[in-house]
């Protein structure tokens, strides 16, 4: 059984049957892509993942946890780091900030009264900052604005700021859309050192197939909200049913 | 200096200076010169420019750092006000008990108000605050009468119990004190043409807004006031990274409520009256004013704006036609009628239209309120030094 356990998950809206029968296995330490085409159910699957939908059928295991009705915070508790298809990171503050935040909440949990002490004496979390914005090469734009960094950096902020709090599955949404070729590229390089150099099960859910080919150890083809296929990038690749997915009949 | 950066220490000793030797420079115009009039040192106003000082620095510490527009914050005053009264009454005449207690209450208050209230946020928030407030004055006017003194609002009487200062022998009603010294007591020192008020009452509500500053700073510098700013920046994003920020924010609404309280509580300290009016919209429309002129989420702006605006409040409005005929008596019989005329409708009754105009000004020119125009000015006078000594060497 893998760290992300889905399980004959279904949901219906009004009269359209979004998922039916996903079952879907992450093992811990891969990297795992669900690709398919527009309106294959794939954020449907996603706000699954998150809490912010509950299945009409099955289970959301991680860990041997349910996620399902969790509130957000809870299911950052439980080790699940979460990458937003546009950067969601906190534009007013600094870069150092806003790394700091996700340190603080890692170290703290969630709510901590202490409105007192200054929040740049918590030697440990400021350390721990230094070292994450060094680490994302981003240690020269601490001072910046969150805001004005470029759309690259941001996104790289961004995982960087969920891998301080060192999660067990990472979970990117469309982590590329938008972006120019070579931040497209950045993105790419930065999550496959991710992948080497830490222990992190990662699950991307991407539109676009180029993007995972490299990266990810398996994909799942979701086609009309169920899996089509799922199997290693090679076999993917040159697959009947993928082509006939995403082309349609005739190709 | 009390683990405060270089910054914010000299900020908060700039501030002590200026309240201790406010009673100075507010009086700049000798007592019988033609501008007395603009003279603000008197103790009545300069004890409302530090308690609305308070009272804007704590709604700042909800508006500027979490961006939770309250419309209803002089709920928490009222409520401070009438619990104030209450124990000058029943307890003591000493003021200490009344401002702990008047912050307490409207403490509690909050929590109540806030609970529910915080279940919305952006303008629905705003709403459910004012229609709190609202309530509360209507309440606070009708049903409980027997508590709030009703319409003629609530004050010290002569046969209050005070069961702690004893028997009551002088015939008057005790006048508010600090151990013995009272609040309205005052020392006056003249000097040259100059008359000064050194009040005690003025004093005692400095060192506490002075406290109230403090903790203001260090509360901005926290976690707890990091993660308040990120409420405002991104609440979604703080959900995601694993805390609950439904605590965070009741929490600041409390302290927020509290701060409130402690200014209604200065106020009946100063003058044992608690009125209705004070819970009304207006009032809290008047917070959100000084905070938006002096500057939302700086330290320093929610002081200045409540300064600014109470000065018009008092200044402006003593202006009447006479005085404005006796100033521009220079001037021909027709222009200067006709000059009056067009003043008149800004000044006297007519100060809000001035602080309309100030109002729109300052939103729609300087966003970041009189602190941002502060910011501008030394900007652009450093500048001038530098390109003054960038133009040096070249000669």
């Amino acid at each position: 059984m893998g760290i992300l356990d889905i399980k004959d998950v279904g949901k219906r809206f009004g009269g359209l049957q979004a998922l039916s029968d996903v079952n879907l296995n992450v093992e811990e330490n891969t990297c795992h892509a669900i690709i398919g085409p527009n309106g294959a159910g794939k954020s449907t699957l996603l706000n699954c993942l998150i809490g912010k939908l509950i299945p009409d059928s099955g289970s959301v295991m991680f860990d041997g946890q349910s996620v399902l009705g969790r509130t957000p915070y809870e299911i950052n508790q439980l080790g699940i780091s979460r990458v937003f298809q546009t950067p969601e990171i906190f534009g007013d503050l600094t870069v150092f900030e806003n790394m700091m935040i996700p340190i603080f909440a890692k170290r703290d949990g969630a709510f901590a009264l202490d409105a007192i002490s200054d929040f740049m004496s918590h030697k440990d979390v400021v350390e721990q900052a230094e070292n994450e914005l060094e680490e994302m090469n981003m240690a020269d734009k601490r001072h910046m604005h969150a805001a004005s960094l470029s759309r690259g950096d941001k996104r790289r902020l961004e995982i960087g700021m969920c891998l301080s709090q060192q999660p067990r599955l990472l979970l990117l949404d469309e982590p590329t859309a938008g972006m120019a070729r070579a931040d497209t590229n950045n993105t790419i390089d930065l999550l496959k050192e991710i992948k080497e150099e830490r222990d992190i099960t990662i699950a991307i859910i991407e539109h676009d197939m180029h993007v995972v080919f490299s990266l990810a150890d398996r994909i799942t083809v979701l086609a009309q909200g169920t899996p089509l296929v799922e199997d290693v990038p090679e076999k993917i690749k040159g697959h009947p049913k993928v082509k006939e997915a995403y082309l349609g009949e005739s190709a | 200096m009390l683990g405060l950066s270089k910054k914010d220490a000299s900020l908060l000793i700039t501030v002590a200076v200026l309240v201790a030797l406010a009673p100075i420079f507010l009086n700049p115009f000798p007592e019988n010169s033609a501008l007395s009039q603009f003279n603000a040192g008197y103790p009545d106003l300069m004890q409302r420019f530090v308690i609305f000082g308070i009272f804007a620095i704590g709604f700042n510490i909800l508006f500027g750092l979490t961006g939770y527009l309250s419309f209803g914050h002089a709920a928490f005053l009222g409520a401070g006000s009438y619990a104030g009264v209450w124990m000058l009454k029943l307890l003591t005449i000493n003021v200490i008990p009344a401002i702990l207690i008047s912050t307490v209450v409207a403490g509690l208050f909050a929590i109540l108000i806030g609970y529910i209230s915080l279940r919305r946020s952006g303008i629905y928030f705003s709403i459910l605050t004012l229609a709190f407030a609202q309530m509360s004055f209507a309440l606070a006017a009708s049903v409980l009468t027997p508590i709030t003194g009703g319409e003629t609002g609530l004050q010290t009487a002569l046969n209050d119990p005070r069961i702690l200062d004893g028997a009551n022998e002088g015939g008057n009603i005790p006048a508010p004190n600090f151990f013995g010294l009272e609040m309205g007591d005052s020392l006056q020192v003249s000097f040259a043409g100059w008359l000064w008020t050194f009040n005690a009452g003025y004093y005692v509500s400095g060192i506490i807004m002075l406290i109230s500053f403090y903790v203001a700073i260090r509360i901005f510098r926290s976690p707890f006031g990091i993660m308040l700013r990120a409420i405002k920046s991104n609440q979604q994003r703080l959900n995601y990274t694993g805390l609950n920020t439904r605590p965070y924010m009741l929490a600041c609404f409390v302290i927020s409520g509290m701060y409130a309280g402690l200014a209604g509580g200065l106020m009946v300290a100063m003058d044992p009256l608690a009125g209705a009016e004070r819970m009304q919209w207006t009032a809290s429309g008047e917070v959100v004013l000084m905070t938006i002129l002096g500057g939302v989420g700086t330290l320093i702006g929610p002081v200045l704006g409540a300064g600014l605006i109470k000065y018009f409040e008092n200044i402006f409005s003593k202006i009447n036609s006479n005085l404005l005929h006796k100033w521009f008596s220079f001037l021909p019989d027709g222009l200067e009628d006709f000059v009056v005329t067009i003043i008149y409708p800004f000044i006297g009754k007519g100060w809000h239209l001035t602080l309309g105009l100030m109002f729109m000004g300052v939103i729609i020119f300087l966003p970041g309120g009189l602190v941002e125009l502060g910011q501008r000015i030394s900007r652009s006078l450093s500048k001038n030094k530098n390109d003054a000594a960038e133009h040096k060497p070249a000669e």
